[in-house]
């Protein structure tokens, strides 16, 4: 047994303590022969910190495309010549979508908006859907719509979003290869905020953007300081038009090596399955990374890309004797 | 900073502007097989140029972008089960 094994066993299996910056880096560089291993740890410290249970969440676009920013992966930026168009949706098909995703047994909604920031027009719209949704679906409102002001967060608050969604999307050294319209300290700056609100925390990233082994355990060790309630887990989908639209989908054990490695550094979070795993990881690697201390998936479709149907995630989590996270329990 | 709106409108109801509306005729993802369609709805060059393998692979993950008929760039709203894509010409598609 590897010995950063062997430490993460007492260190966070049993004392729940996760793994430093070094630790990470030393389960990401595990040989292919120990990454059974790495992952069935990681499962026991999702098991015995988080619990069986998998939280389920859709997440839908409310305004689609024409971003000003110019983050490299992403095909809603104004700034590429992405084929994605600019486009908003209304609010009756935004409670259609929240009763979709309800339907699913999802306790979560995310409502994501492609902007730096919300202005004026947004805000209302989001106000409005926020409070039609409440009005109609059995289901947790979350947002994501970009950076904040400290008005824009009280209002939020006051909205009843419980959750905010704000990605670093990479560790702090490699983002100016990533981002060059705003900083990595931006969006600190407004999940500090949010946390300071009392809404719960949602920040995770994307690998696959070019990042070294090592940056990717800085990005994790960034996020184990933050301690967010929840970390998406997104994998490049090299999207066309992009900056990063040439690159290569990351190799499924590496996925695997990382999902086990984050798991291993923040032993409460949630942890989530979000955009790219159909591509980087298929049917199998899916199912190994919920046994590899996954422990939420998004459902359905993300926002500009199609995921796989809500049934054959919830049949493998049925399978898998992983109970769905009620709602109840979330209250 | 706010978002650039430019050319944006809503969606998710049924557009009829244009050409009759095929909203209900759902498109299967990678099936660029539609009927009469010229351009490949992913990547927007001739269907029957080139190899468009890798589009077809593709669009089992993702919508279409493009018209089949047309090669307009279509306004396209993801949600959570299905999609809904909306031709200036050509009206409105969805799966």
């Amino acid at each position: 047994m590897p010995e950063i094994l062997d430490q993460a066993r007492t260190q966070v299996l049993e004392n729940g303590v996760g793994l430093d910056e070094a630790g990470v880096l030393a389960v990401l560089n595990l040989p292919d022969e120990h990454l059974p291993a790495a992952l069935q740890l990681a499962h026991e410290v999702r098991m015995r910190w988080c619990g069986p249970e998998v939280e389920v969440e859709g997440i839908v676009s409310l305004k689609t495309g024409g971003c000003p920013e110019d983050c490299h992966f992403c095909s809603q930026s104004g700034l590429f010549t992405s084929p994605v168009r600019a486009v908003w949706l209304d609010i009756p098909s935004l409670v259609e979508a929240a009763k979709q995703t309800a339907k699913t047994g999802a306790t979560e909604f995310c409502i994501v908006a492609a902007v730096r920031g919300p202005d004026d027009r947004l805000m209302r719209q989001l106000r409005e859907g926020v409070a039609a949704i409440q009005a109609e679906v059995d289901i947790q409102v979350a947002a994501s719509v970009g950076m904040l002001t400290q008005e824009q967060v009280d209002e939020l608050v006051e909205m009843g979003v419980h959750r905010y969604n704000h990605n670093l999307e990479t560790c702090r050294s490699y983002f100016p290869n990533v981002v060059t319209t705003h900083s990595w300290e931006e969006r600190w700056e407004t999940l500090r905020m949010v946390r300071e609100s009392g809404m719960e925390v949602c920040c995770g990233g994307i690998l696959g953007l070019g990042e070294t082994v090592e940056q990717r355990a800085e990005f994790a060790a960034q996020l184990a300081e933050l301690d967010p309630h929840e970390v998406p887990l997104n994998f490049l989908n090299p999207r066309p038009g992009t900056p990063l639209g040439d690159r290569s989908v990351v190799e499924g054990k590496d996925a695997l090596r990382a999902i086990a490695a984050f798991r291993l550094a923040m032993p409460r979070t949630i942890l989530r399955y979000a955009g790219g795993r159909e591509l980087t990881l298929g049917d199998l690697g899916t199912r190994s990374g919920l046994l590899g201390g996954i422990n939420a998936v998004i459902v359905g479709n993300y926002l500009t890309t199609l995921g796989r149907p809500a049934t054959t995630d919830l049949e493998l989590l049925q399978d898998l004797k992983m109970p769905v996270k009620a709602l109840s329990a979330t209250l | 900073m706010s978002s650039d709106t430019t050319g944006s409108a809503p969606l998710g109801t049924s557009t009829t502007a244009g050409n009759p509306t095929r909203a209900g005729d759902p498109t299967r993802a990678g099936d660029l097989a539609e009927a009469g369609a010229s351009w490949c709805d992913r990547c927007g060059t001739p269907a029957d140029e080139g190899d468009h393998t890798a589009c077809r692979a593709a669009r089992q993950l993702e919508p279409p972008r493009y018209c089949g008929h047309c090669r307009r760039r279509m306004k396209v709203q993801v949600l959570p089960v299905g999609w809904a894509a909306v031709c200036v010409e050509h009206g409105e598609t969805r799966a």
